[in-house]
């Protein structure tokens, strides 16, 4: 039996919106990855630390309030400090176009985006994570 | 019935209630028209809480709107006043609504984006500069230190010369859909009641035309509960208010007559008409058995509507036009005393100057070319549209009981009742999206290719500039004031007075709003949620 991949779902920001990080924990936890969900207002700090702790292969990060561009890259970079950087960063939410882009650029796994569908994000992990 | 279509799951609100393949009066054998109808403006005001409705006066066309600084913000304000716009709706920012000044650590990316950022009492004269607040009403969506920016706003009214008796005008300061479902608190559940009860007295007292609390479904219909949950949540969150009011001391019908509500309008059309008549009928019976409200003030239930903005596709955003006027109809023809139409770049970002104009060129299209404004309650007397209402009204009571039997909304949410609803019905919505049961144009079905639209960009260039005032502030103003004041806002927070005349000292003062709920977060604490999957 190969090891369930693990992920953290994560909000960070001031933002409390979090029907989609909860949707989205549910439907991975539904097709059969353990989903750890650290709950509102995370620092980029604390959501490493998190990963690292739980050992996960992916983080999704669930943001829509318009602060990707001040949150991602710094998660990103905490992440290769912590010599991380094989864990998989996903970001959902209200992420324009180009900025989706430029997440990509510098290491971002896969943006979603609104009316994204919950399957395309489960084959997306599983395709993206080793077995 | 014994036909097969009658338990098709095809064929059911978004809450769940089967729908039969035709109405008949035989639906209606238990309807009382004198104990479930009434006429428009009378008990149990189902068909509306006045006679006349909207040909003695139309609803007030507010949009919600802020962004970037207090200058641009105002500026938006000026352009929607002239071009028809009756009422203004004030958007905050991340920072402003979790109590964090502009140039807080983690304020960082956050500033000016999700609404306008606002750290002190100098912002709010920016904001409402050249507007003058006796003629124009102001609703401020402000939650958790609703208070301080309320005081903020009072002040701004002493400098225009504006008695608060005169000030109309409403903040939605309510705190429990805020654990139930948007999330924005700082507080833990108690202080933050104590604090919502001293507007309430403060606005009895002192400001008597001012809505102190805005009991908001809305919040928890985006979060994705159903039609009915939104009604139970909402209406068993008005009962909290009044206990507490009614435990403070004031009398029923020298506060209720002044709460007002707020619902979302969603896609499912019948539903929502359904969902504001059961809200004004359960209220009216709730005020008149529950706790004895004799004026009649206090038993009608008056209501902001706001489109749905979750139901809003990314995915050709144009047809997001067709969507707002079919919900906005709904809510017209439900009764609503406001209405805010979402625009239809709103799954993107703040609406552009255009977009804006396009969603209140809905309302007025609705207002003056529909008809529909002609009569109160138009839709009352279809067989499935009452029997829709008697079926809506009785699942929202059988919720209240539920909570009541829990020992309140308080008890509830930190047992995580509310949010174990919600987001089991999130939930099940999205699974039906998924699985194309749920049908979204656009999105799952009828697909084509994107149409770019343009939107509105907010840059850091707000967060350097409202950094850059309120350090220029901080150097100007009377240090030595501020921190008197805020010693005795603490001392009053401590004790069991009301916080607001301190508030408003701290903030004649010039403290900013961060240092003010800095202070409060020191005697009340902060809360820490358990989530609830």
């Amino acid at each position: 039996m190969p090891r369930p991949i693990r992920v953290l779902v994560a909000k960070p920001g001031l933002d409390g919106h979090d029907r989609g990080a909860k949707v989205i924990a549910r439907a991975l936890r539904d097709a059969g990855m353990e989903v750890i969900y650290t709950g509102l207002r995370q620092t980029p700090e604390m959501i490493v630390n998190a990963a690292l702790q739980e050992d996960v292969q992916v983080i999704g990060l669930s943001i829509l309030s318009g602060a990707h561009n001040a949150i991602v890259p710094r998660v990103l970079e905490l992440l290769r400090e912590k010599e991380m950087s094989e864990v998989k960063v996903i970001v959902g939410g209200i992420v324009p176009d180009e900025d989706a882009e430029a997440l990509k650029q510098r290491g971002v796994a896969a943006v979603f985006q609104p009316g994204a569908s919950l399957d395309a994000i489960v084959d997306f992990i599983r395709s993206a994570v080793p077995a | 019935m014994g036909i097969e279509t009658a338990h098709d799951e095809r064929h059911r609100t978004t809450s769940g209630v089967a729908i039969e393949p035709v109405y008949g009066p035989d639906e209606l054998k238990h309807f009382d028209r004198q104990r479930d109808l009434g006429l428009p403006g009378g008990f149990p005001y189902t068909r509306g809480i006045h006679p006349d409705m909207y040909r003695r006066q139309l609803w007030t066309m507010r949009q919600f709107s802020g962004f970037a600084t207090p200058d641009e913000t105002n500026r938006r304000y000026h352009y929607l006043l002239e071009q028809g716009q009756t009422g203004l709706s004030v958007a905050f920012d991340l920072p402003t609504l979790m109590g964090y000044d502009a140039d807080h650590s983690l304020s960082e990316g956050e500033v000016g984006k999700c609404g306008v950022s606002i750290s002190s009492l100098e912002d709010m004269e920016i904001l409402f500069r050249g507007i003058p607040l006796e003629d124009v009403t102001v609703s401020m969506t402000i939650n958790s230190p609703a208070a301080v920016l309320w005081a903020m706003y009072l002040a701004v009214a002493e400098e225009q010369g504006v008695g608060w008796e005169r000030l109309s005008g409403t903040i939605q300061n309510d705190i429990l859909k805020e654990y139930i479902a948007q999330k924005e608190f700082i507080f833990p559940p108690r202080p933050s009641m104590r604090l919502v009860t001293d507007t309430i007295e403060f606005g009895v007292r002192h400001a008597p035309r001012f809505n102190p609390v805005s009991i908001s479904g809305y919040h928890i219909r985006e979060a994705g509960s159903t039609a009915v949950q939104e009604l139970a949540f909402t209406l068993r969150d008005g009962i909290e208010y009044v206990d507490w009011a009614l435990e403070r001391g004031l009398a029923i019908d020298e506060f209720a007559p002044r709460l007002s509500f707020f619902f979302n309008a969603h896609n499912d059309f019948f539903e929502e008409v359904a969902k504001y008549r059961a809200a004004r009928k359960i209220w009216a019976y709730v005020m008149r058995d529950r706790y004895g409200a004799s004026a009649e003030r206090s038993r009608k239930l008056r209501f902001h509507a706001q489109t749905a903005g979750c139901s809003l596709t990314w995915q050709q955003p144009y047809n997001n036009v067709v969507r707002t006027a079919l919900q906005a109809l709904a809510a017209v023809v439900g009764g609503a005393q406001s209405l805010h139409t979402n625009s239809l770049d709103e799954a993107y970002a703040l609406p552009s100057e255009h977009a804006v104009t396009i969603a209140l060129r809905t309302q007025q299209v609705l207002a003056y070319e529909s008809g529909v404004t002609q009569t109160p309650d138009p839709l009352g007397g279809s067989y499935f549209l009452e029997k829709l209402t008697l079926e809506t009204e009785q699942a929202a009571q059988r919720y209240i009981e539920r909570i009541d039997g829990m020992g309140g909304m308080i008890a509830a949410i930190e047992a995580g009742f509310p949010q174990r609803e919600i987001a089991a019905a999130s939930y099940r919505y999205q699974r039906e999206v998924e699985s194309g049961e749920r049908v979204i144009v656009g999105v799952n079905r009828f697909q084509s290719g994107g149409q770019p639209i343009e939107l509105l960009q907010i840059d850091e260039a707000s967060a350097r500039q409202q950094s850059a005032k309120l350090a220029a502030l901080r150097q100007r103003r009377d240090n030595g004031r501020v921190s008197r004041s805020l010693d005795a806002l603490r001392r009053s927070a401590e004790g069991r007075e009301n916080t607001m005349p301190s508030i408003l000292d701290a903030v004649r003062a010039y403290a900013t709003l961060g240092e003010i709920c800095d202070a409060l977060r020191g005697v009340f604490g902060v809360y820490q949620e358990t989530s609830h999957l």
